[in-house]
């Protein structure tokens, strides 16, 4: 059975189109899930795509944290449902508290539109499920407030409880220990900022990013909430 | 009682700060070569209803925490003057 996976659309997301394409082009259902709504329905899977939502007025995130879908969001991820969040997703997931830390401007305040290396660091959770340790890949990353941040202890926790999931092989913002995604302690949710969706097919420039995403289906059509 | 809060958000102590680093290095070319140092941040001003000054500094203090500032990157200083 293919895994139905919701993509979440707050005002001024612009990723979501993108997001399903790669999903349905995968194998995957997707559809809309608008802002406003207040439940998901029946879902195997979550999507926070990129783009700027509520205009990253004040912080990128810290608005769409308290969109009325939200609850739903965070009720189906602590039920163990599977939730990546993608570049702006990764933000709200941080400002909602789902994953710790926060992701601040780009070191050299540069807009960073551009393919980048990624190595995979974890596979113990649902984005790398099916990648292996140590591997390479290449997703282009777009954004402008992509430099993960947290605190020493938080960043102690992350690395015991193999909770990096990915990390830049040249580090292009900043981020501290060059992280580029990381995840919950079950796994079950993650954030990146990279876009995997960008990079599913040749044609794109890199197919590597059908590796995460065929993780992140394998582990929805596989969950029981919903 | 009305009452205006300033909330000044900034960067907690070891945080980044690019925006500041930025603005450093763009002032010696404007002919500012003695400046030692710039943090960024961000101001806001808040009216609000509230019974006393301290009920107020109460709401400023909460509604900085938990919206105007990310407490994991930024901190905020507040003071509240009572308005009219």
């Amino acid at each position: 059975m293919s895994a139905s996976i919701g993509v979440i659309v707050f005002p001024g997301t612009n990723c979501e189109h993108d997001a399903v394409g790669a999903v349905d082009a995968l194998g995957g259902e997707g559809r809309l899930i608008f802002h406003t709504d207040t439940s998901l329905g029946q879902l195997d899977g979550l999507i926070l795509p990129g783009g700027f939502a509520h205009g990253d007025y004040l912080r990128p995130g810290a608005i769409a944290r308290f969109s009325p879908i939200m609850e739903a969001v965070r009720t189906f991820a602590e039920a163990g449902g599977p939730v990546v969040g993608i570049c702006n997703g990764f933000q709200v997931l941080c400002e909602a508290h789902l994953l710790p830390g926060a992701l601040q401007k780009n070191r050299g305040l540069t807009f960073l539109c551009q393919p980048s290396e990624l190595e995979v660091v974890s596979t113990s959770s649902v984005l790398t499920s099916s990648a292996t340790v140590g591997q390479r890949l290449s997703v282009p990353i777009n954004h402008f407030s992509g430099s993960y941040t947290c605190d020493l202890d938080t960043l102690r926790q992350l690395e015991a409880q193999d909770r990096i999931v990915l990390r830049y092989v040249d580090n292009p913002n900043g981020s501290i220990d060059s992280i580029a995604g990381i995840s919950n302690e079950a796994g079950n949710v993650v954030g990146l900022m990279p876009h995997p969706e960008r990079a599913v097919s040749s044609l794109l420039g890199s197919e590597d990013g059908a590796v995460l995403l065929r993780s992140f289906l394998g582990a929805a059509a596989a969950a029981t909430v919903g | 009682m009305r009452f205006l809060a300033h909330v000044d958000v900034r960067l907690r102590h070891g945080i980044a700060d690019p925006e500041g680093a930025t603005i450093l290095r763009a002032l010696p070319a404007l002919g500012f070569t003695s400046v030692a140092s710039v943090e960024s941040g961000r101001s806001f001003r808040v009216e609000l209803d509230a019974a006393d000054l301290e009920a107020a500094r109460s709401m400023a203090a909460s509604l900085a925490d938990r919206l105007l500032a990310n407490p994991v990157i930024e901190e905020s200083v507040i003071e509240v003057e009572p308005l009219g």
